[in-house]
């Protein structure tokens, strides 16, 4: 009987002494160099395709699989959401603008009006309810078939999230990367321990992706997921979906769907991909 | 009969059953192991072989050391039970779950781990 446990030990493992500066240039700096020694012959940008970067045969597979993805005709119902008007007449583009391939590279971004982290799906709801319209609700479905849609336009663009110069930004981010580095669960290991010191090693016969690339291809499509879809098949879920799934595989207590934690672990997190490409959506294991 | 053979058969007799006691004991530790090896190969016990290399278990992962020459590596059991119960102690970064001391196997199921581990 599993048992799920909050957060039982909180000494972070920091990679780097140095303190955040504007930009945060440093940490990612360093996890990519760490990351190009670990394994040598892998490109910087092949990175954003995960543990498939790290493996001939499995990025083959991967790559006949993304010739017809299985995601498509989801993505495509994403497209047909953010295009219907709401009731009052406006439509998404009231909030994001017109131009929609403009939409994912400005997430997740601090909001130094509001103080805090904000992130795409939190905007996407937050557009529905501002217009008097529900929010879609969870981490998957129609959530995630709009972030899919909107995912897709921005494809080839960098990531670059940006940690302004002010005091409660730079709070989130150490927040963020806090957590990350933090042993958590009855298994007491930390998001670091599979993807930073163990990358490219195998857990069973599953090989651990480095964190270097992770957020990319957000929201990801998971043949696990889509396998346990009885109901739709719908593989789709969003990056705090997964977020809940790591928590529960080291047992501990997932945290609550854009709360705090999950917002400050994604702004740091995305940052750590700050210069690869955005590709999502995509097909994973 | 007489007191020589009734002393014979008395040690036969005695042979016997310590014999049996033996063999017995023998198979409750072939037990042990065996019993063991189902808690170390659990998914959802011990899981070993996500981690190690261990026995004849299939696609092991490669994180850990192989668990091979365990008497070499541990003479003293009880520090190997030490480390399963505890691997946080001798590393605090270590990636192993402390699975005594967090509560995620029994002391029963370390024990019988730990003989199984140990015999390889």
């Amino acid at each position: 009987m599993r048992k799920y446990l909050s957060v039982l030990l909180a000494a972070s493992v920091s990679l780097s002494a140095g303190s955040v500066t504007a930009g945060n240039t440093q940490d990612v700096a360093e996890l990519k160099e760490y990351f190009m020694k670990k394994f040598p012959g892998v490109e910087m940008e092949a990175l954003k395709d995960g543990a498939y970067a790290l493996d001939e045969s499995l990025y083959m597979q991967f790559e006949n699989i993304e010739e017809f993805p299985p995601w498509e005709d989801f993505a495509a119902k994403g497209e047909e959401i953010y295009n219907t008007p709401f009731a009052n007449g406006k439509t998404f583009a009231s909030c994001f603008g017109d131009d929609v391939t403009k939409i994912r590279a400005k997430y997740p971004h601090w909001d130094s009006a509001t103080k805090k982290v904000v992130t795409l799906e939190g905007d996407i709801n937050k557009c529905l309810t501002d217009n008097g319209e529900k929010p879609l609700k969870g981490k998957r479905g129609s959530l995630a078939h709009v972030s899919a849609y909107i995912a897709l336009q921005a494809r080839g663009q960098k990531i670059n999230v940006v940690v302004p110069d002010e005091p409660e930004a730079i709070a989130a981010y150490e927040a963020g990367k806090k957590f990350f580095y933090a042993k958590r669960g009855q298994l007491n290991l930390s998001c670091a321990d599979c993807h930073v010191y163990q990358a490219g090693m195998n857990v069973r016969s599953e090989l651990l992706s480095p964190t270097v690339g992770h957020v990319s291809h957000f929201p990801v499509w998971r043949r696990k997921w889509e396998l346990a879809d009885k109901k739709n098949n719908d593989g789709f879920g969003t990056i705090q979906r997964r977020y809940d799934g790591c928590n529960k595989q080291v047992r501990a207590k997932p945290f609550k769907n854009q709360g705090e934690e999950y917002r400050n672990l994604e702004f740091f997190h995305t940052s750590l991909s700050n210069g690869l490409e955005w590709n999502g959506p995509a097909y994973r294991k | 009969m007489t007191k020589p053979v009734q002393r014979i058969a008395r040690f036969i007799s005695a042979l016997v059953v310590s014999s049996a006691v033996l063999s017995s004991a023998a198979m409750a530790a072939d037990d042990a192991i065996a019993q063991g090896k189902k808690i170390a190969e659990d998914r959802k016990k011990g899981n070993c072989l996500g981690c190690h290399a261990m026995g004849d278990g299939v696609m092991p992962g490669n994180i850990g050391p192989p668990l091979i020459a365990m008497k070499a590596r541990y003479p003293d059991k009880a520090k190997l039970r030490a480390q399963i119960w505890d691997a946080t102690a001798a590393n605090p970064h270590t990636p192993m779950p402390p699975f005594g001391k967090h509560g995620a196997l029994s002391d029963k199921e370390i024990d019988l781990i730990t003989e199984y581990v140990y015999s390889l």
